[in-house]
Order: structure tokens, then sequence, then C-alpha cells
């Protein structure tokens, strides 16, 4: 492996092939490297800078101060893609920028939404929420009478069980991460854990499942077993501090960290307690993918271990040869994400890549690696393993155990489900990067 | 943040905790409500029919229902339009969710029933009575040839419809359930 040296002359390990540097170099060096690289490339030669002068903006008195502030005007292109922007009367979905995002915590006005009957208008004074079917009490709660009970916080990732199902693809579309997996983000939820609710009301020992519905118009329902209820499921209120978006459930809504999104039921109003599962439309048909043997899987339930990087990505150009940051995220339903390997060539060697602490139990992570990019092609990919040993699968792997399309499948199709393997991002000479499968 | 009322609530619940009296000392605002004033909104129907409604429909009654409330977007005999097809003879090719159909997927006949119910018309939601989606229902089940043209769906003959993909299905993680 060569070396670099930095300022100091101290020397920057090449952590892995096709200029990967060791994660380490960044901590609190990371301006002393790009020095150190852009003196090596010699591209430091350009004329000294222009004398400074005054903006207009700091010669005038600013604007004025709006009760809710919105991000500045020049961030306009930093919004999600809409796949029903005239509100026609079907589903509606709005996909996260991750590419335009950085940290782990999704905005709320970036947070992805999928609603199936447009977003109800709720008056969150009228809105109700029983507890009923096999209990021993049934009871009824208001916004109000949950306020009133300990809350609990956690970050947690929410994922449509039919992210990135453009992956599925025999050919790469060249398409965004935004396109690609756009349908998941990560925030921090604030309510009332559904076990201290079930202990109110009581349970018969005959309860296996719940049923829970949303007060929205097409009254979307799951099934989820008792087991997640009355492990880490909460009824949320709050996101990211504030009330629940419209769009994320608006007045509450289930919340079931690690489990497909369609699960975590919005507008929440009802919950059943039951010995069998509902087998509603969305466990039947939507949310069961089809298996390259013919057969199906029902009750999925798990986002499983995923990364992608975010940094350089699908439709964003390098600048030039020289020291750049990759940077992306991972999560997986079954708890915290242990390690982030990087390759630039395409899988043939691996660089650990820097964990952004605190890393949580089912919430984004954030990684990170410095990169020396020469200029040449190089195929960026990263590989996530999380705390109770699971693998984010190779293409390859995943390819023989879930299958591809036939022929590419529009952007915006659900053509598969529950795909997470890994995303290779192609950096031509000319710096542009592109979608490829590597 | 810290408001008396949640001390008090905290506070007891550590006493509950200290005490081991779990149940008692939960906060207790829950209204207790009887399961007949939940009934309007208990709309969930089981696989083996539990929460089917009263009434009941045959195919040729629910033929000029569709017409007139569904073809718009699921095209004349619910061959597909804007929204997916409801009546078709496609076969599960390959892996691809775009094949899936009622017929060659859901592994049950009351999901039809419920989803009509609970969610259709999509621009004038819940205002198909019962006798109307078991109707409906039937014109469906029988365009897809999974009962007869004659047949009369209600809260028994419906659960009793065998759906051909039903013994396909692998649950992912057993263990979880």
């Amino acid at each position: 492996m060569s070396k670099r040296r930095d300022m100091r002359g101290q020397a920057l390990e090449a952590a892995a092939g096709n200029g990967l540097i060791d994660r380490r170099a960044l901590l609190g060096r990371g301006a002393m490297i790009a020095g150190a690289m852009g003196a090596s490339l010699g591209s430091s030669a350009a004329a000294a800078a222009e004398p400074l002068t005054e903006e207009p903006w700091s010669l005038e008195f600013g604007n004025r101060t709006t009760p809710y502030q919105v991000p500045s005007k020049f961030e306009a292109k930093v919004v999600r893609t809409l796949s029903n922007p005239k509100h026609e009367l079907r589903n509606s979905h709005s996909r996260t920028p991750h590419h335009l995002l950085e940290g782990t915590t999704t905005p709320n006005g970036l947070h992805f939404t999928i609603n199936h009957g447009g977003i109800p208008d709720i008056d969150p004074e009228k809105h109700q929420l029983v507890i009923h079917g096999l209990v021993k009490r049934p009871l009824e709660f208001t916004l109000e009478t949950l306020s009133r009970y300990p809350m609990t916080s956690r970050v947690t990732f929410v994922e449509c069980g039919g992210n990135s199902a453009p992956m599925f693809s025999p050919e790469p579309l060249q398409e965004t991460v935004q396109a690609l997996h756009g349908l998941a983000s990560c925030a921090e939820w604030t309510g009332v854990k559904l076990s201290t609710l079930l202990e109110e009301t009581g349970i018969d020992p005959r309860a296996k499942w719940l049923i829970a519905e949303g007060a929205d118009s097409p009254h979307v329902s799951r099934s989820v077993p008792m087991k997640k209820a009355l492990d880490d499921a909460m009824i949320a209120l709050y996101q990211n501090g504030e009330r629940l978006m419209p769009g994320n459930g608006y007045p509450m809504r289930l919340l079931l960290p690690g489990y497909e999104g369609n699960m975590n039921v919005k507008f929440l109003r009802r919950i059943k307690l039951v010995e069998q599962p509902a087998f509603s439309m969305y466990e039947s048909r939507t949310y069961a993918p089809i298996l390259p043997n013919g057969k199906a899987y029902q009750f999925y339930f798990l986002q499983e271990v995923k990364s992608f990087i975010t940094f350089p990505s699908h439709g964003q150009t390098l600048k030039g040869p020289g020291l750049y940051e990759i940077s992306g995220i991972a999560y997986s339903g079954t708890g915290r994400i242990e390690k982030v390997m990087i390759s630039a060539d395409g899988g043939q060697s691996w660089a650990q890549a820097a964990l952004q602490e605190p890393v949580l139990s089912k919430a984004f992570t954030r990684f990170r690696l410095p990169w020396h990019w020469d200029g040449g092609p190089a195929a960026l990919q990263s590989r996530a393993w999380d705390e109770s040993g699971e693998v984010q699968p190779t293409r390859a792997e995943f390819i023989v155990a879930r299958g591809e399309l036939a022929k590419p499948p529009p952007v915006l199709g659900f053509n598969n489900q529950h795909y997470n393997s890994i995303t290779s991002w192609g950096v031509g000479s000319n710096g542009e990067v592109k979608h490829v499968y590597a | 943040m810290f408001t008396p009322k949640r001390a008090i609530s905290t506070a007891s619940l550590l006493l509950a905790m200290a005490t081991g009296a779990a149940l008692a000392e939960t906060p207790n605002f829950g209204k207790p409500i009887d399961e007949a004033a939940i009934a309007p909104w208990d709309i969930s129907i089981m696989p083996d029919g539990t929460g089917l409604p009263k009434g009941s429909g045959t195919p040729s009654q629910g033929a000029p229902i569709f017409a007139e409330k569904c073809a718009a977007c699921h095209g004349d005999n619910g061959k597909g339009g804007e929204a997916i097809a409801l009546i078709s003879d496609r076969e599960l090719i390959g892996i691809n969710a775009a094949q899936k159909t009622i017929r060659n997927f859901w592994p049950y006949s009351t999901t039809v029933f419920d989803f009509i119910r609970r969610a259709m018309p999509f621009q004038m939601p819940h205002s198909l009575g019962d006798d109307e989606v078991y109707a409906l229902t039937a014109y469906i089940l029988a365009g897809n040839k999974l009962i007869g043209p004659n047949d009369t769906m209600d809260a028994q003959t419906l659960p009793k419809v065998k759906m051909p993909y039903r013994d396909n299905f692998i649950i992912r993680f057993p263990d979880r359930i």
C-alpha cells in the first residue's frame, strides 16, 4: 500500500485500493490532510486570493424573523420528489433527498411519506384511539389523555418495505440516491410505549396479534405480532421535538422500530387484539415479495441491514482529482450498526469507515471515509454489518436468493420489495458519478 | 417540560416498580368503552369470516354497481385502467409484483370484501352498503372464475372460497410471530 505524507511529514496510510485512506487519518487532522494532498498534486498553485470586499447583506438591516422559520431561499432545491404531484386519486410518495443532507436526522419537512388516500386533516381535539378486542377492558384515549402518560423518546429510522425496489432491475437505473433509496428517513420520535397502554387494558392471553388501523380514508390496517407490541412499540406523538407532520401520521402513529414503514400505521385510531392476523390487503398482497422459485414471503416485517453512499452519488460531479470524504448512511432493523466497509474498486479491496457517534440501534448511522481520487475510474461501494451478526449481502448473493426482474422497471414502481443489497456508484475520469452494478 | 403532573406520574410509576405493583399504578387515563360503542369503527374481517356483516350479493347484482362506481378507474369489466386490473387471467411470471392479481396471489377472499369496504371507491370511501360490497366481491370473484356466475356471497359462503395461491406463502421470520 502506498503512503502519502501530511504537512508534518507523517505518513497517511492507504487503507484499501484506489485511494481509500485510513479512517483515523481524518480525526482532527482533516485540514492538514487536505493541504498535504493539494500540495502533492500541485493544485495549490492557484493565484493568491483576491482582496476581501463587503457584500450587500452585510451593509443593510436583514430580513424579518418569522414565527416558523424555513430554509434559505438558496436551498430551494433541497426538497422531496413527488410521485403524484397532481394529487390524483391514488397513492402519493415523497422521497428524502439523501444526497443533499448530512448527519443522521431527517428534517421533518423532508421525511419521506407514502399516503394511500391523501393526507387527512385531523382535528386533534376530536381524534380518538381505542384499544379493544382480546383485552380485559376496552379503553379510549385522546391526545390530551395520552399526553399525560410517561413519555419516551427514541431515534429510529422508518423505511418503506418497497424502498430500493428499483435495484431489482437487471440494469442499473440511472437515478439518484433519492429516487433509489429515498423512502427511508430517520427522526427522534416521542410518545407513549404501547405496552404501558396495554397494561391498562389488560391482555387476554389468547391475543397473539393486534390489528392497527388509521383514521385516513382507506383506513390502512396492518396486523402486528404481540411480541413486537410488547417489545419496543410506541404511540408516537412527536417527531424531532414537534408534533407529527400531517403526512407522517398527525396526531399519532404506531411506531415499530425496524419494521416496514407500512406497519407503522399513521393517524392511528384503533388497535384490536386478536388471535390471528387479518390478512389485510397490504400484508396479503403489497408487502409479500415473490421469490424466484414461485413462492412468496409473507409477514416479512424486518427492514434488514442496509447502507448506501450519499456522497459521491449518482448525478454529482467531482471537480478534479484530490481528497474527498465519502459519506453515507447505514441502518438495520436488527440492532446497531457495527461496521461499514468501503470499496473504491468495485469490491476488490475494502477499508473500514469511521462511524459517527452515537451509534444507535435501528437508527441511521453516518459513516465517512477519506478518499484520494486520482482521476481514474472508480466504483464506490459500502457494505454494513450489524451487532446481531447480519451482513448486507453483495448483489450477486442477493440475486441468487431473491431474483431480479426480467426488464428494467419504472423507477417509481414497486416491482418487488425488501431489497437491501450493495449500491455501487461509478466515477468516470470526467468526474461524473453514475449508478452502476459492480 | 418537567410539569407537576409528570412528576406525579413518574413518582407513582417508580413506586409501582419498587413495590412490584405493576398494574395498579398506571396513570389510568383511558376511558372505558363498550364493544358496542366501538362497533361502528370495528371493520376488521378475519380470514375465517369473523367480522363479516349481515347481507349478501351476487355477481349479477355487482355488475351494474361496478360499472357505475369502479370502472372509471379499474376499467370496463375490471380489466384495468388508471388503477390495477381486478379481473385478470394473468399468471405470475418471475418475481415481478406488477403481475400480482387477486386470482393469482391474494391468499384470502375475505380481503377483497375488507378492502372494498374500508377503502373504496377512493373518491367516496364508506359510501357502499354491505349488500353492495358483497355484490362487488361476488362480481370480482366470479370474473376471476373463483366462484360460479350465480353464487351468492355472504358471511357463510365468502370465507369458504379457496384462493389458488394460498399455500405458496413462506413466513419470513417465524420466530418474530
